[in-house]
């Protein structure tokens, strides 16, 4: 296949998949996004990271437009959650440069894990 | 809404800002438990706000990314707009399923975001 079909074929098959799992459970898709961006189209991570932001924002921007037409978003609490992530997240980069350690990850990871464990049993 | 699940929300909106931001993972695997079992609203909905929820921490990480020269937009746009597609089937198919099952699914989602990051920290 050429190289520029194959580019266009690569760049479809992520968005799709990256899309359809974001809507499905209403997360960004970043973890489809940037392995993909590398694996297949060779990006190094921090351009991977950085495109894959440019991508879930026309994603999240098209999955609350057609959930909200569907009645499905309720804007207040969207706001309620979003605004003040806004400021915890310019904050939680700062901190990265100051305190990522293999066990902070995995102390998220079994975090994770007990919040699934509660959204089952709940 | 009471105080409290206004108040708690806002705590729990930084905190999952904060997460998101130190571990790079999206603000989705958070924010939809945060507005499932604080804010209580169903499965769906607290999916479809989750979306919505994160524009502005998006948007604002895009552009810093930008200024700092990251970003390759020809191909950022491609997959965006390719995703649109994307979007479409997983929100007919969202909307068709039972919101308890739905909730399973996306409890064996956060169980992958685990595995993931648990596998990003094995050593070289």
């Amino acid at each position: 296949m050429p190289t520029g079909k194959r580019t266009l074929l690569s760049l479809a098959g992520i968005g799709i998949a990256s899309g359809f799992l974001s809507a499905l459970f209403g997360v960004g898709g970043g973890i489809v996004v940037v392995p993909l961006l590398v694996l297949l189209l060779g990006f190094d991570a921090r351009a991977a990271t950085a495109t894959s932001l440019a991508v879930i924002l026309i994603t999240a921007l098209a999955g609350a437009t057609s959930f909200s037409l569907l009645e499905h978003v309720d804007w207040d609490a969207a706001a309620l959650v979003g605004l003040p992530a806004l400021a915890g997240s310019v904050a939680g980069v700062q901190l990265q440069r100051l305190v990522t350690s293999r066990e902070l990850t995995l102390l998220f990871a079994a975090f994770l894990v007990a919040v699934a464990v509660v959204l089952v049993l709940e | 809404m009471s105080g409290t699940t206004i108040a708690l929300a806002l705590v729990l909106g930084f905190g999952a800002g904060v997460l998101s931001g130190l571990f790079g993972v999206g603000g989705g695997v958070l924010f939809v438990p945060t507005l499932a079992l604080v804010v209580g609203l169903g499965q769906l909905d607290a999916q479809a706000t989750s979306l919505a929820a994160m524009i502005p921490v998006v948007a604002f990480g895009a552009w810093q990314q930008h200024r700092a020269g990251n970003v390759r937009w020809r191909e950022g746009i491609a997959v965006g707009i390719a995703s649109i597609v994307g979007v479409t089937g997983g929100a007919v198919l969202a909307t068709s399923l039972d919101e308890q099952l739905l909730r399973y699914l996306f409890a064996g989602f956060l169980l992958l975001v685990a595995a993931q990051l648990v596998w990003s920290t094995r050593r070289p």
